[in-house]
């Protein structure tokens, strides 16, 4: 069983994003240590991108942040290197292809490896696409992880049964952003991705509420939180981290119950 | 990447969330099953002929050749299609498609304007929803292209995102993609994004070239020695290289904009200053930082104000088919005031970048070459911003 895996093993998973940089790397750095310490079963960092399509306007801010903040490929990975140094939850990133493209994904999948990166979510490679970078994830052992969407239909079996570390099942039509009720018959979904393969499944977008994260844990493996965390973030900036250590403690209690 | 789909060389693709994939997959099964369907096909000529006033004119500026000096220059008049752009070639046939398809909502991104108007036009032909997204700073640029779209009854939503420009009403109407697909097509209008856009776009665009092969047979009883395009996204370009493609004899020449030039920051060169990258949907040539960051790029032309190119020029630079020269703000803005002295026509600002190449190219020819360049569109809407770069203070 691989880290990511093994995550997943005591109960379900709550997993938060951290948008790296937002509002500087030492917060990010303080963020995640808050996260692990109340209950994050993996976190998510986001390295940011100038034009991220997947997200809503609360993470698109938050990169736009960052970069302006002068944060960048070379320092999130220096994050990454200080992290491990007494962080143990896994880590994933999460970004845009270009960025792992322009960066050589040999040398880009090669750090992960190196630097304690478990995973990598790009939500602009596609099953057909992963090629573009799978061979060095194989070489590295870092999983590229796959997402499923509501309109996936006919082609959840095929991602399902090639999928590493976990699913990333997108809630909800969309970009990423808090909603107020999440409509999917996710159950289904899950039903035949368990039909396919023995990998957990986490769900995310739209999730915000312990309710909602319960709801979603409920019927799945785990529940992925991005804009909600971020949006704390952005209201206490510097002083964040023991807020989000908070919302963290109360999500996986929520998850878990 | 043996799944992988829409490919031109190493270009192309579909790097798109998986939230769109299966809404890219109906388009692509639907165009494979009309495009060549006699009903679909007659019904997309009919609209060309009968309402955007196609085959569009090969004229010859008799001119404009004479003042230069060199090769024979005629102008391909997609300035007098109805919407006053090649725009509308690629929107009457992806509407139609849609229609078949069974959407009743149109959604597009526009930069200058022309493609939004374009949209806003065959919705309105066809009893379709239109929402447009458009750069809050293209809102202003082009403002009475705004006003046409909603006249036309679209809605137009401008993007305040990112430099709130082309590259930033792609990525919004992305995003409104992913969140309504059932009702909704994403008329893209470009050769570009994710396959099969490239192609469906390109195939519609085609008949540019395919008029201008013939109207030159007839003409001049010969191919022409070079063809020039303006580039932005390529679509224009792409319409008007496409059947020359395999007739080695004829120049490709695609004219990019250089903004205040390509060796300033403030340039929307792709070909000329961009790398290899990924981004809406495609494998590209891009302007973007070491790190992969997309750039912020520059042209007075609101059209040509993209920092990526389709991946099928992305190819045919490659392999040295077409070339790819680089255009400035100033030297666009002679030749938009040169045509319209010259030759009484006012071409769009983007066209004008072909023009300003011609200017330069023709004089280097012998008398007995032929030069066709495209004029993709008309310049009305252009008359204030260009009064404005020559520091007259005019309104809209």
């Amino acid at each position: 069983m691989t880290k990511l895996e093994q995550a997943f093993a005591n109960g379900k998973a709550f997993i938060p994003f951290i948008t790296c940089g937002d509002p500087d790397l030492d917060t990010t750095a303080a963020v995640v240590r808050a996260a692990a310490e109340n209950g994050a079963d993996i976190i998510e960092l986001g390295i940011p991108f100038s034009d991220p399509t997947a997200e809503g306007p609360v993470i698109q801010n938050a990169n736009l942040r960052a970069l302006k903040g002068g944060v960048n490929t070379d320092k999130i990975f220096e994050l990454v290197r200080e992290l491990r140094k007494d962080v143990t939850v896994p880590l994933v990133f999460m970004t845009y292809a270009n960025v792992v493209f322009s960066y050589g994904a040999d040398r880009f999948i090669s750090k992960c490896a190196e630097y304690g990166i478990d995973g990598l979510i790009l939500p602009d490679i596609p099953y057909e696409e992963k090629g573009e970078f799978l061979d060095y994830c194989h070489k590295y052992d870092v999983a590229l992880i796959s997402l499923i969407a509501p309109t996936s239909e006919n082609r959840i079996g095929m991602i399902a049964r090639e999928a590493e570390g976990f699913i990333y099942l997108v809630s909800s039509l969309g970009v990423t952003g808090v909603r107020s009720e999440i409509k999917t018959d996710l159950s289904s979904i899950v039903r035949v991705i368990r039909e396919n393969t023995d990998i957990p499944c986490a769900i995310g977008f739209g999730i915000s509420t312990p309710e909602q994260a319960h709801d979603m844990a409920a019927v799945s493996d785990g529940a992925i939180v991005g804009s909600a965390v971020v949006r704390i973030i952005e209201k206490y900036g510097k002083d964040a981290p023991a807020y989000v250590g908070e919302f963290v403690k109360a999500m996986k209690t929520a998850v878990i119950s | 990447m043996t799944n992988s789909k829409g490919r031109f060389g190493v270009h192309g693709g579909q790097y798109i969330p998986e939230t769109l994939m299966n809404a890219v997959n109906e388009l692509e099964e639907a165009y494979n099953k009309y495009k060549n369907d006699p009903e679909f096909c007659k019904e997309l000529e009919t609209l060309f002929n009968e309402y955007a006033n196609r085959p569009s004119r090969l004229y010859f500026a008799e001119n404009m050749t004479k003042a230069l000096g060199g090769a024979k220059i005629y102008l391909k008049r997609e300035d007098l299609n109805h919407t006053g752009a090649h725009k509308i070639n690629n929107v009457l046939g992806q509407a139609l498609l849609a229609k078949k398809m069974g959407k009743t909502r149109l959604i597009a991104e526009t930069g200058a304007g022309q493609h939004g108007v374009a949209t806003a036009t065959a919705a309105a032909l066809m009893g379709m929803e239109c929402v447009v997204f458009m750069g809050e700073e293209d809102t202003r640029r082009q403002a009475l292209n705004v006003y046409r779209m909603r006249l036309l009854g679209a809605e137009v939503i401008p993007v305040k995102t990112g430099t709130a420009t082309l590259k930033d009403a792609v990525s919004e109407a992305m995003r409104e993609w992913t969140k309504r697909i059932d009702d909704t097509h994403y008329c893209l209008g470009s050769v570009m994004g994710p396959h099969p856009f490239p192609t469906i776009v390109r195939d519609f665009q085609a008949v540019i070239s395919k008029e201008i092969k013939q109207q030159m047979l007839e003409k001049e009883g010969r191919l022409p020695d070079a063809v020039l395009a303006c580039v932005g996204g390529g679509s224009n370009a792409i319409g008007s290289f496409y059947h020359f493609i395999e007739d080695k004899s004829v120049r490709l020449i695609g004219c990019e904009a250089a903004g205040r030039g390509i060796d300033t920051f403030e340039t929307a060169a792709t070909i000329s200053t961009g790398k290899l990258g990924i981004f809406h949907g495609m494998k590209s040539y891009f302007c973007q930082d070491d790190m992969g960051q997309i750039a912020p790029v520059y042209s007075i032309s609101a059209g040509l104000d993209y920092p990526g190119v389709g991946p099928e020029h992305a190819y045919l630079h490659d392999i040295g088919r077409a070339e790819y020269t680089a255009v400035t703000d100033d030297e666009a803005v002679g030749a938009f005031e040169y045509l319209s002295k010259t030759e009484g026509i006012i071409p769009a600002i983007e066209s004008a970048h072909a023009i300003a190449y011609a200017m330069k190219l023709a004089p280097t020819m012998d008398k007995d070459k032929i030069i066709v360049v495209t004029v993709s569109g008309r310049g009305d809407k252009d008359c204030a911003a260009i009064a404005r770069y020559k520091g007259e203070d005019i309104y809209d």
